[in-house]
């Protein structure tokens, strides 16, 4: 029987303030999971800490919810023991850019087949709104005591430049576009980076929806507010890497590195960077463990009977006097 | 004839003392003694002094003695550190080039040493020489052989006709070794296997060491003819091995089924992990390949989480560290406990606090195994006295941790890291593997992942396990797993996970809570690698007449203090020894049994015990004349 959209959402209450953009989020990857139809079991969300962290629990699906900037290192232990999983982590920006930030790196090196998203909306919300890493420097949201004192993560050009081999940003108030984006990034063989704007309407008072969507800057012809996000897929950008051939990779990510620094007055969403010609981790442990695939460490059989039944006896033989 | 030595090499870092000492150690082991090597080495990758002193007798030993009956010096360092400890009648085989090397010559002497050294040569009327540490050796009984190491190098060269040979210093090792071993008119044959052994991978550098090794020895045989230190051949014990330190978790780590270990590389913990992912392949009887998968990760908080997140899996999963690592890990060690996740982390202690000294003994940790990271929750703290030890008791703490849910912390430390030991084989199926709650199927739609029970542990899903879908966080959560800040459930959920306690003290075995070796009115108490040298020192003073009890406690969290009382009956005048300075145990034993123990002996130097001084502390305290507290210090 195929699995519906209220098959993936639990009865747990969900306590995000109202108007909250971490809802088009849950709604996304639920429908996304809903749409390629993975069986129940053989899903899992991990999540960090934060107001984003909660997410595992509205998802009828295994949920990890792990500690303050180490879901990725949960997330990828589960998904190397067992690569049946579809596996899918999520935390805030501070939680993944600031004190997981060396696991962030760490996990773009590696390459595992499994998505990350960040839900990116510059302040710590449920301490109460201070900085996080993607605020800009100087900004002061409403209870911040004193401006930012620090430059920004771009959380972008710094996944690009880890390694992670699909990179892309969604808009939490376009949910169907989001959900087309996080289809993409579960499908991608590797490491799949979300970045996902999602306006803090408690805390965070600069970066708004309505920001976002420009009713700040009325177009003096239309009368009409001119929306500061735009899609990558509406113009002439082509992120994928479509052959082995260094010039072809720098040529990719210089572009997407380059788009990631638009700001301010148009901000891109939609696919930067995708690249499926550098080896996915699992690809790597093949190469060590040829039956890597067939028999990974969540699947052998470790004894029979209650006997061990790995037989030690070659090495023991070397160290036999 | 002589039944026991101790044999020493020193040398840099990086000049091969290793390979030196594994030579010695598989040429005595074939001849039928039981070895004993430890290994002292600088935190540095070349150049600072290291050596390793083997003990070789035909009665089973299991640590060090206070002296070395034979050093190899190819260095000065070497003599400045060590001549003084060669013993009566000992041998020094040295470098003829050295002799006239000065104490302030050598850098990598610390300051202190070298000012209390020149005290120390000056209070004996010498100067500052290696010739006059050697002069003063001789005045001790001892026997100096110089032999010109570049010398044996350029005649051997020219020997067999190889000029590249002249220069390589790097062949001083086994120059030194095959000295000592003509001087011992060892089997020339076991000398030429436990080479080929060696560099089985290098055919060509085996052939060349095997030649200098010819050369050394004819040359040792022929030269010193005076004396006779030689050991006659015994037959091998049955079913003994030559292991190294980190065998007995590696094995162990295999057999238990460990399939996936995350790790950051950390002196002394890395080389288990090195063994594990070396041996990656695994055969399984009657069934295709498995594997251990080995992750070096960028952190130990990575480390630790990626095993958790296998474990969560269903994969029997662990991480190796030391104290530093697992200082970082505390934070996850509570996610761990409030999850009830079986999870393994073996601890090879080393010296602290912070850096400490990195690649140095110490048992410091023991405190801090037991109440690492916030909040209250259950967890296991397990310490192995020795190699062969080591590798059931990693079994059993996968079993501890399946049937309890809870993190097992598995105590080793640096002293048996860097032994090199003869042993009784491992028998991999002594101890049976059990899961505990783990479910292969679940039928029912309503599983629960932290539902009551009688016994407060849960039937264990697995992620990926059909209708067995369960919620994880690090808040306090409902029986499905999500969170609950319910002050009803709260205690529910406290009460079941720290139940756990009873559970583990009432159903793992007595004996593998603690074990009494040893009976008598004084009475040791100790953990961990203490074990051999505390035996052999107890042995010895039983060859006097003296009878001393010996109770190793390998369970310390939660204490077996039913166990450990009525074991304690008897005992009149209690002994803790341990390799820390606030006596760690003591505080577990205060706390739990009301008594204090009578003495401490206590050695914090970053160098483990050996049996002789355990032997003259015990001595002492028979015959009161101890210190309450009593401080060891032997050793470089």
């Amino acid at each position: 029987m195929a699995l519906k959209l209220g098959d993936f959402k639990t009865d747990v209450h969900n306590d995000w303030c109202p108007g909250c953009g971490d809802f088009g989020i849950v709604n996304a990857v639920q429908m996304a999971l809903a749409e390629m139809q993975i069986p129940r079991h053989k899903s899992a969300i991990f999540s960090g800490i934060g107001c984003s962290g909660k997410t595992s629990h509205f998802i009828n699906v295994f949920g990890v919810h792990t500690l303050h900037g180490r879901v990725l290192t949960f997330a990828q232990g589960a998904k190397i023991a067992n690569p049946e999983l579809e596996i899918i982590a999520v935390g805030g920006d501070g939680d993944g850019l600031g004190i997981g930030a060396g696991h962030f790196v760490a996990a773009g090196r590696r390459n595992v087949d499994m998505t990350y998203i960040i839900f990116d909306n510059a302040v710590y919300g449920l301490t109460k709104g201070q900085a996080s890493p993607t605020l800009k420097l100087g900004e002061q949201t409403k209870s911040l005591p004193t401006p930012n004192s620090n430059y920004n993560v771009n959380p972008i050009s710094l996944a690009i430049s880890s390694g992670f081999t699909f990179v892309a940003r969604g808009y939490s108030y376009d949910v169907r576009h989001l959900k087309d984006l996080i289809v993409a990034a579960v499908k991608h063989k590797g490491l799949a980076f979300l970045d996902v704007l999602q306006p803090c309407p408690t805390y965070n008072d600069i970066n708004t929806r309505d920001w976002f969507s420009g009713e700040d800057r009325i177009d003096e012809t239309t009368n009409k507010p001119m929306p500061r996000i735009y899609k990558l897929e509406d113009t002439e950008y082509d992120p994928v890497v479509h052959f082995n051939d260094e010039d072809e990779l720098n040529e990719k990510r210089t572009q997407a590195m380059v788009k990631s620094l638009e700001w301010d007055t148009k901000i891109p969403t939609g696919i930067f960077y995708k690249n499926e010609l550098i080896t996915p981790y699992t690809r790597r442990i093949i190469d060590k463990i040829p039956n890597y695939v067939e028999n990974p460490a969540a699947l052998q059989n470790i004894s029979r009977n209650g006997e061990s039944i790995t037989n030690i006896d070659k090495i023991l033989d070397t160290l036999k006097v | 004839m002589k039944n026991e030595l101790t044999w020493m090499i020193g040398g840099p870092q990086g000049s091969g003392v290793e390979t030196a000492a594994n030579i010695f150690s598989q040429v005595y082991s074939k001849m039928g003694y039981h070895v004993f090597g430890k290994r002292e080495y600088y935190s540095n990758i070349k150049g600072e002094h290291s050596y390793f002193a083997v003990r070789i007798s035909d009665k089973k030993i299991r640590s060090s003695v206070n002296g070395t009956n034979i050093l190899i010096a190819f260095d000065a360092e070497t003599i400045f550190r060590h001549a003084d400890d060669v013993l009566k009648d000992g041998i020094i085989i040295y470098d003829s080039d050295i002799e006239k090397a000065k104490v302030t010559d050598v850098f990598t002497l610390e300051n202190d040493f070298k000012q209390r050294l020149l005290e120390f040569l000056k209070s004996k009327n010498k100067q500052d020489s290696v010739r006059d540490m050697l002069e003063l050796a001789s005045e001790n009984g001892v026997q100096t052989f110089p032999v010109s190491f570049r010398g044996a190098l350029s005649d051997l060269s020219a020997q067999i006709d190889n000029p590249r040979l002249k220069g390589m210093v790097r062949m001083f090792n086994v120059l030194g070794v095959s000295f000592s071993l003509g001087i011992l008119k060892c089997p020339m044959v076991l000398i030429h296997n436990a080479i080929e052994s060696i560099f089985s991978r290098k055919k060509s550098i085996a052939e060349i060491n095997k030649q200098a090794s010819t050369f050394a020895y004819n040359y040792a045989t022929a030269k010193f003819t005076d004396i006779d230190y030689s050991l006659e051949t015994k037959q091998v014990e049955s079913n003994t091995m030559l292991v190294q330190g980190h065998y007995g978790t590696s094995l162990g780590k295999m057999v238990a089924g460990c399939r996936f270990q995350s790790y950051y590389p950390i002196t002394p913990a890395s080389d288990e992990s090195e063994f594990l992912e070396r041996n990656e392949i695994l055969e399984i009887n009657e069934d295709r390949p498995g594997s251990t998968l080995v992750v070096q990760t960028e952190d130990e908080i990575s480390a630790i989480g990626m095993s958790i997140g296998a474990s969560l899996t269903g994969t029997r999963s662990a991480t190796c560290t030391s104290g530093p690592g697992f200082s970082l890990m505390a934070e996850c060690l509570g996610w761990v406990g409030i999850n009830e996740v079986p999870l393994v982390i073996t601890l090879y202690q080393r010296s602290g606090p912070s850096t400490g000294l990195p690649t140095r003994h110490g048992q410091d940790d023991l405190l801090f195994a037991i109440n690492a990271g916030h909040g209250e929750f259950p967890r296991i703290v397990y310490a192995s006295g020795d190699v062969e030890e080591s590798f059931y008791d990693t079994i059993n703490c996968f079993n501890y941790a399946d049937v309890f849910q809870v993190p097992v912390i598995h105590m080793m430390d640096k002293f048996i890291a860097s032994t090199v030991t003869t042993c009784k084989k491992f028998y991999s199926n002594k101890i049976k593997i059990n899961r505990g709650k783990l479910l292969e199927n679940i039928e029912s739609p309503d599983y629960r992942r932290f539902a009551h029970t009688d016994d407060g542990v849960s039937p264990r899903s697995k992620l990926g396990l059909e209708n067995g879908i369960f919620w994880n966080t690090g808040d306090e959560s409902d029986t499905q797993g999500h969170i609950s800040e319910d002050p009803v459930n709260r205690v529910q959920m406290m009460d079941k996970r720290l139940q756990r306690f009873t559970q583990i003290l009432e159903n793992i075995p007595k004996d593998e809570q603690v074990l009494s070796h040893y009976t008598g009115e004084f009475c040791v108490v100790s953990w961990g690698s203490t074990k051999g040298p505390v035996i052999d020192a107890i042995e010895m003073l039983k060859n006097e007449g003296i009878n001393i009890g010996f109770i190793q406690i390998k369970l310390l969290h939660p204490f077996p203090k039913e166990v450990l009382e009525p074991l304690l009956k008897d005992c009149k005048i209690l002994i803790d020894i341990e390799s820390n300075q606030t006596a760690q145990l003591s505080s577990l034993i205060k706390q739990n049994l009301l008594r204090e123990p009578d003495y401490y002996v206590l050695k914090y130097t970053g160098r483990a015990m050996t049996c002789d001084e355990i032997y003259d502390s015990l001595k002492k305290i028979v015959n009161n004349k101890a210190e309450k507290r009593e401080v060891l210090t032997y050793g470089a």
